[in-house]
């Protein structure tokens, strides 16, 4: 919303300075969002060329002898070289000296000399100053024009123009007016209430008029006013200035006092030329298809959800949207029908958004246009027409309009200090609300308060507390401490959130980047991981490749991984602990941490190092690395890792043989990893060595709710801890896990670890065979094992994992 | 010379001249062995006179004493001259490099931190932290939150809709945090102190607008909790969190559907450099939106809203971030690069903390 200093000073009386008014409507809330003080056009001056002699050196130029008055060049006239058309002795125009910025043109003058004549200054054209597009010569002021003053003033260009970010629930600012009263109530000036036009009417408004619509909040008034014998010419500089300030361009004398009336008062009308209006007028749906060329002179197709204004000939109108072409007013225009109407905000929104269109009027209807201005806006707008294009104006004939009943809220003071905390006399408060428009009913501490035809956004004690706080002034409320709950506060987070900030902690303690990707994936990326369903499916993605909510973090994973490895960057370890969907529901939304490694980024670090052959990294990374990770999640999570089972592979993503399911008991699945299926990883359009993992963070299992888990007691065995060796064959299927299991089973008292050191696969055990090496750790508890203790362990180790797997020990 | 003597020089000789631990061994069993020169000479004690013992014998046991000594003292060079040997032979270049730890190498998201570091200030001020779905209804992000029906935020260029249910309800990506503010006042009794971040989505994007963004906001319920209370809070989190001695705010009336009276919040800060700079300075930068909650919200947290009260603000997770840490793009946050990663990504032992500081 754009308004200038002096247009807001019609309305308001006040010594305020243009800082202290911008100041006062950002602390009101009209939050001063641009400045221009029209600095730019001071240094012009109003000068008279005295003589135009033709340039000795060039025909189309020439040398003028200007008078800028006593102050210029010490009252001496400059000389100054010029091409334009119209440059003649006599004419008056505006001057730019050497120094000055011409905005126009964006350069700063110098003395120059054109074709061997010195030049010291220019006569400017408007589109010089940036007033229009107008070249065609320089500006040619009346002769009366007083040489030497400003031609800023003169022209009204010093006028500082504001613009204001107004919130949407303030359509009494979008009117000049309204701001002034704003202003006015926070005490910075007085408010010129308007006089009511007092006019003069003849004859009838002799065009019919109905409201054919099956729901009357569409359209709940409509105002007509027939003016006949107007002189439809170019309105006066006084408007012209105001409405260029603002960005408008002046057309009319009619259309610019409708354009003026919107910003000056908030409502938005509209003009016929009555001679092309055929039959009479009626406000309904458009018909599905119909069409209308609109004053952008561009066609819309309507359809029944657009309110119009028809006659005969169609649609003339799109209702508190935008005029049709077709009976708009030009110079000819004799008889002009002036239209003031009330529309349905929604539908409003609704018509402009679905059309696209953006005007005044449309900006204004869809926050709410004052019902009670309906008619007295007709009016004004009718003494405008008189004053500026004369004419007589008919009695106006008003359909529809049921007359504005003021809301009440009920209203105790006390409200202000319970919601803000500041201390506001109750009589400021009433006199604040006063001010506003608002009607106060009732003595004491609790009020009546009939909320104005202009406040819609008003409905509720909280609204009328924000309109004495901010009019008091916000910057009143001293910060008050919020009152401690306890003297030390308790831990905050629960276990999921604990849990998802630890396992983000231990993947990066793991040498992996943590990774934020996007929710949406491709639909075909969405399918290869289980997803793809479509109640997961977005009506209206922002691009096609970000259409369907993540199933899992993998595939955002390995496409990053890409990503950076096609910038040269193979070796990547990333990792993300987010959301995936599962379906609409909020338990749907899963949390899982998700990880992959690429090239040879393992833990022990990546690519070509001198000591990778001792120290291990630098090789391709594989499942095991995968397992490694998702593991990690696990014990940080503190869940019990002896209850963490493994099964051989996992879903169809993975390489089906290099692949694991991580379980707690027979039912809760904790994660997955493993290396890529290649199916997969060329559907992706993805390559090298990857392997990776998810981790279902909300699968896991809570602990106990205890204050402080006390630990066990330990007992220390006083006994020499032993290690034993056994190597084991087995078919090549059997998992070293079994094995494991078997030996560790054995005497869970005795055993208290198990440890896979070697896995042997070759020709001397025979086709189909592996060995598999095991050291087992026995910690004796009461008593220093004899011999024969030992060899009753060994035995019931071996018959164990012989009875399990079928191992044999080897030879 | 006597006898004696001689064998002590040829001994000595040989002692001085053995060459390492194995020599000196040799002249040990050669001297002291079972059938040493010395150890025969000590077998003559027995069929001596008590004379020829005291004077012979004494002479003897000198001679034994000194060669003892002799060959521990010598075993004791030689040993150091081993050991001297044995290092100098398993020198190594410690110039060669060694692999950083992975915790070294590891990275924490900005956003992550930034989380982490708002959880520490408002745990302080005893906040706990809320979440809630990504995928919404329209009740929860739109209706309980008090915005009309026809509010442009319903409509499509704004929000992001799934396809409609066969009763005809679509769901949302949810465009704020504040459906969690009903979804926890359902669930939980005043008094209420809760934070909330995570993920939001909008259709929008360019430098800092992305269709996917994290905000957090928070939300305070109790029986008396005003604007001044609103206004300390927010004042210690921006001092604390941008970790400046103190700040200047601005508190401008605005508009939110679901908060009445609404705000929003300038920052004094110095914007003439590349980095913003908090606590001083003569620009404004409006830093996030905050009011009292909407009756009407309060009501569809089931509250009555002439006995409950409270405040909420909310602000942009990435902007905040942005503007503490100097990213220059949102889109970059979710690009996964690693060379983002690496250098605005966090290590994993730098954990914000008020009693360690926020950043280190």
């Amino acid at each position: 919303m754009k308004f200038t200093l002096s247009w807001i000073k019609d309305h308001l009386e006040t010594d305020a300075t243009l800082d202290q008014i911008c100041e006062r409507l950002t602390a009101i809330g009209l939050e001063v969002e641009d400045v221009d003080d029209k600095a730019a056009y001071k240094p012009f001056v109003i000068a008279k060329i005295l003589s135009a002699e033709k340039h000795p050196e060039a025909d189309r130029l020439k040398v003028l002898s200007v008078d800028a008055g006593p102050d210029v060049n010490g009252g001496k006239p400059l000389q100054i070289v010029c091409g334009a058309p119209n440059a003649r002795a006599g004419l008056v125009g505006a001057l730019a000296r050497p120094g000055d910025y011409v905005p126009g043109l964006d350069v700063t003058l110098a003395i120059g000399k054109i074709r061997g004549v010195e030049s010291h200054g220019m006569m400017c054209s408007e589109k010089e100053l940036n007033m229009s597009d107008e070249h065609n010569g320089i500006i040619d002021l009346p002769e009366n024009a007083p040489v030497g003053t400003s031609f800023a003033t003169y022209a009204g260009l010093d006028d500082p123009m504001i613009e204001i970010n107004l919130t949407p629930n303030r359509p009494d600012c979008t009117s000049i007016y309204g701001i002034a009263r704003d202003l006015a109530a926070s005490g910075l000036g007085t408010l010129k209430a308007p006089a009511a036009p007092a006019l003069k009417l003849e004859g009838e408004t002799s065009v019919g008029l109905t409201i054919d619509l099956d729901d009357e909040k569409l359209c709940p008034g409509f105002g007509l006013r027939l003016v006949r014998g107007v002189k439809n010419g170019p309105s006066p500089a006084w408007m012209q200035t105001r409405l260029k300030a603002i960005g408008l361009r002046p057309i009319n004398a009619l259309v610019d006092i409708t354009n003026y009336m919107t910003f000056d008062q908030g409502r938005p009308m509209h003009v016929f030329d009555a001679a092309k209006v055929k039959g009479d007028l009626v406000v309904r749906r458009a018909n599905d298809g119909e069409t209308v060329l609109a004053l952008d002179t561009r066609e819309y197709k309507l359809g029944p959800n657009n309110v119009v204004i028809a006659d005969d000939n169609g649609v003339e109108s799109i209702g508190g949207i935008m005029g049709g072409e077709h009976s708009g007013c030009d110079e000819n225009t004799v008889d002009v029908l002036i239209e003031s109407a009330l529309w349905d905000p929604i539908n409003i929104a609704k018509s402009g958004r679905t059309l696209g269109i953006i005007t005044d009027a449309r900006y204004r209807f869809e926050r709410g246009v004052d019902p009670q201005y309906m008619v007295p806006g007709l009016d004004r707008t009718t003494q405008l027409v008189l004053d500026l294009c004369g004419g007589v104006a008919a009695k106006e004939k008003v359909v529809g309009y049921k007359g504005y009943e003021a809301k009440t809220v009920d209203f105790p003071f006390a409200e202000v200090k319970r919601l803000t905390g500041l201390e506001v006399s109750t009589e400021e408060s009433r006199e604040i609300l006063t001010r506003l428009g608002f009607t106060v009913e009732g003595s004491g501490e609790r009020v009546s308060v009939k909320i104005p035809s202009w406040r819609p956004d008003v409905d509720g004690k909280a609204d009328l507390v924000e309109e004495v706080m901010r009019i008091h002034g916000v910057d009143q409320i001293k910060p008050e401490p919020l009152e401690k709950l306890s003297a030390v506060n308790s831990r905050i987070l629960t276990v999921l959130q604990v849990r998802t900030r630890t396992a983000k902690r231990a993947l990066a303690s793991r040498g992996m980047l943590e990774a934020v990707t996007w929710s949406f994936i491709p639909e075909d990326q969405a399918r290869l991981f289980g997803g793809g369903s479509p109640s997961l499916k977005l009506a209206n993605p922002i691009a096609a490749d970000m259409s369907d909510m993540r199933p899992s973090l993998l595939p955002g994973l390995l496409t990053a991984a890409q990503r950076n490895a096609d910038k040269g960057f193979g070796d990547v370890a990333i990792f993300e602990v987010s959301g995936t969907y599962e379906n609409d529901t909020p338990e749907g939304q899963r949390r899982v941490a998700g990880g992959i490694r690429r090239g040879t980024a393992s833990i022990n670090g990546a690519g070509r190092m001198w000591s990778n052959a001792t120290k291990g990294g630098g090789k391709p990374v594989d499942v095991y690395d995968a397992k490694a990770d998702a593991l990690a999640v696990i014990e940080a999570c503190g869940l019990p890792m002896g209850n963490v089972q493994i099964e051989q592979g996992g879903p169809e993503w993975y390489h089906p043989g290099r692949s694991g399911t991580i379980k707690m008991g027979p039912k809760v699945i904790l994660g997955t990893f493993g290396e890529f299926h290649p199916k997969t990883l060329g559907a992706l359009d993805v390559s090298g060595a990857l392997a990776g993992f998810e981790i279902y963070l909300d699968a896991m299992p809570e602990p106990k709710k205890k204050a402080t888990r006390t630990k066990p007691g330990l007992e220390l065995s006083p006994f020499q801890a032993v290690k034993r060796d056994f190597a084991f064959v087995v078919g090549s299927e059997v998992e070293a896990g079994a094995i494991v299991k078997a030996a560790t089973s054995a005497d869970r008292k005795l055993i208290t670890g198990v440890n896979v050191f070697d896995v042997f696969e070759g020709a001397s055990l025979g086709e189909g065979k592996k060995s598999i090496a095991i050291e087992v750790l026995i910690q004796p508890v009461d008593k220093t094992l004899t011999d024969e203790d030992f060899e009753a362990l060994t035995g019931k180790i071996v018959a164990n994992v012989e009875k399990t797997t079928g191992g044999v020990l080897r030879a | 010379m006597t006898e004696l003597q001689t064998l002590k020089s040829a001994l000595l000789a040989e002692i001085a001249a053995a060459g390492d631990e194995a020599a000196i061994e040799a002249v040990r069993v050669s001297a002291l062995g079972k059938k040493g020169s010395v150890s025969e000479l000590l077998k003559t004690l027995g069929s001596m006179t008590p004379e020829e013992r005291q004077t012979r014998g004494a002479e003897i046991n000198a001679l034994k004493n000194e060669i003892t000594e002799a060959i521990t003292q010598r075993k004791t060079v030689l040993k150091d001259a081993a050991i001297d040997a044995r290092l100098k032979a398993e020198t190594l270049d410690v110039s060669l490099p060694v692999r950083s730890s992975p915790a070294e190498r590891g990275r924490i998201h900005p956003i992550s931190q930034i989380i982490d570091e708002i959880t520490a200030v408002f745990s302080d001020m005893g906040f706990s932290i809320a979440e809630g779905p990504d995928v919404e209804t329209d009740y929860y992000n739109f209706t309980a939150l008090n915005f009309p029906e026809g509010h442009p935020a319903r409509e499509m260029h704004d929000t992001f809709f799934f396809q409609a249910d066969e009763k005809g309800e679509r769901k949302v990506l949810r465009t704020h945090t504040s459906p969690v503010q009903v979804r926890t006042m359902e669930a939980q009794d005043p008094p209420i102190r809760i934070v909330i971040p995570g993920k939001t989505y909008r259709q929008d994007s360019d430098a800092t607008h992305s269709p996917m963004f994290h905000q957090v906001e928070g939300l305070v319920i109790d029986k008396k909790s005003n604007v001044a209370n609103m206004r300390w809070v927010l004042e210690e989190f921006c001092k604390t969190f941008f970790e400046v001695p103190s700040v200047t705010m601005r508190f401008r009336p605005s508009f939110f559907p679901f908060t009445e009276p609404s705000f929003e919040v300038d920052i004094q800060c110095d914007r003439s450099g590349p980095i913003v700079k908090f606590g001083e300075g003569t620009d404004w930068m409006e830093i996030l939106g905050c009011g009292m909650v909407h009756p009407n919200v309060l009501r569809s947290g089931g509250l009555d809203p002439d006995e409950y009260q409270g405040f909420a603000w909310g602000m942009g997770l990435d902007r905040i971030a942005m503007l503490k840490y100097g990213m220059p793009d949102l889109r970059d946050f979710f690009n996964a690069d690693v060379r983002w990663m690496n250098h605005y990504g966090f290590r994993p032992l730098d954990m914000p903390t008020l009693f360690g500081g926020l950043s280190q």
